[in-house]
């Protein structure tokens, strides 16, 4: 929090975003810090709607109408991918943890599946939501 | 580079930085540790937000309160707003350090994640335990 290395000598940093080359685990790395921060957003409107709940059917019924604008559906969506790219992120980074999946094929692999898997697990909850009466 | 050597950061702190005990002001790892173990709790709660988000999608007030009444609903629903907000606000505390470098700037935000994240806590589990006591007392 206090800057703490202020008149010691510069330590290396790691190379700037422009000067690298994409590839799928720093794709994976930058989604999931956006992921993140998405879901922070996503914290805190399912705090929103806990208060809205307790506050009566009028109040909830009427933060229910903005979840459900084009808007309100489209941030929910982007919610929705990401709490399935944390998820799956999480157990990569567990095993990362316990020091394996490092080697590049493998660390590209797990990245590949873990988009993979909040797709398809995006699409799937958003089929389901939309015969739950969602639409 | 050989394995051992990724678990060796010391060697970019040089010998003056170690001796006044700045750097990380000696609690980086319990900020890593609660990211990680508080990210373990998260991964099972946010699938069962998930079925939960699902049951209740077009329900009206009085289906979703008598739903947040049963007593695991309302538990469970408080430990995802809980472990979801102690890492997000630890995670999101070290994006904004990582990618903001004027102080002021840095410490306005950091103080006012932290103050969003326990707000929005403390007005969430009120609201569960407030609609959870108020249902059950009803029937």
């Amino acid at each position: 929090m206090t800057d703490t290395s202020r008149g010691l000598p510069e330590r290396p940093m790691s190379p700037h975003l422009q000067v690298w080359r994409w590839h799928i685990t720093m794709a994976c790395s930058i989604l999931h810090r956006g992921c993140i921060v998405g879901l922070w957003v996503g914290a805190v409107i399912l705090a929103a709607w806990a208060a809205a709940l307790a506050a009566g059917p009028d109040v909830y019924a009427g933060f229910l109408g903005v979840l459900g604008s084009p808007i309100g559906k489209l941030v929910l969506l982007g919610e929705t991918f990401a709490v399935f790219f944390n998820i799956a992120y999480t157990i990569r980074q567990t095993f990362w943890d316990t020091g394996k999946g490092f080697a590049p094929r493998i660390a590209d692999m797990t990245g590949a599946m873990a988009i993979a898997f909040a797709v398809v697990a995006t699409i799937v909850t958003w089929v389901i939501a939309g015969a739950n009466g969602a639409f | 580079m050989s394995k051992n050597d990724l678990f060796q950061p010391i060697q970019f702190r040089t010998p003056l930085s170690r001796a006044r005990g700045l750097g990380a002001s000696r609690h980086g790892v319990s900020h890593f540790i609660t990211e990680r173990v508080s990210g373990l709790a998260l991964a099972p709660l946010s699938v069962w937000g998930v079925f939960a988000a699902l049951k209740l999608v077009g329900a009206d007030q009085h289906t979703a309160a008598a739903w947040v009444g049963q007593p695991v609903n309302a538990v469970l629903l408080s430990l995802l707003l809980i472990s979801a907000l102690i890492h997000l606000s630890n995670t999101v505390q070290v994006v904004i350090e990582d990618y903001i470098h004027r102080f002021t700037s840095k410490s306005a935000l950091v103080i006012g994640n932290l103050f969003v994240c326990v707000l929005a806590g403390a007005v969430g589990v009120f609201s569960i335990l407030k609609v959870a006591m108020t249902v059950t007392g009803a029937h």
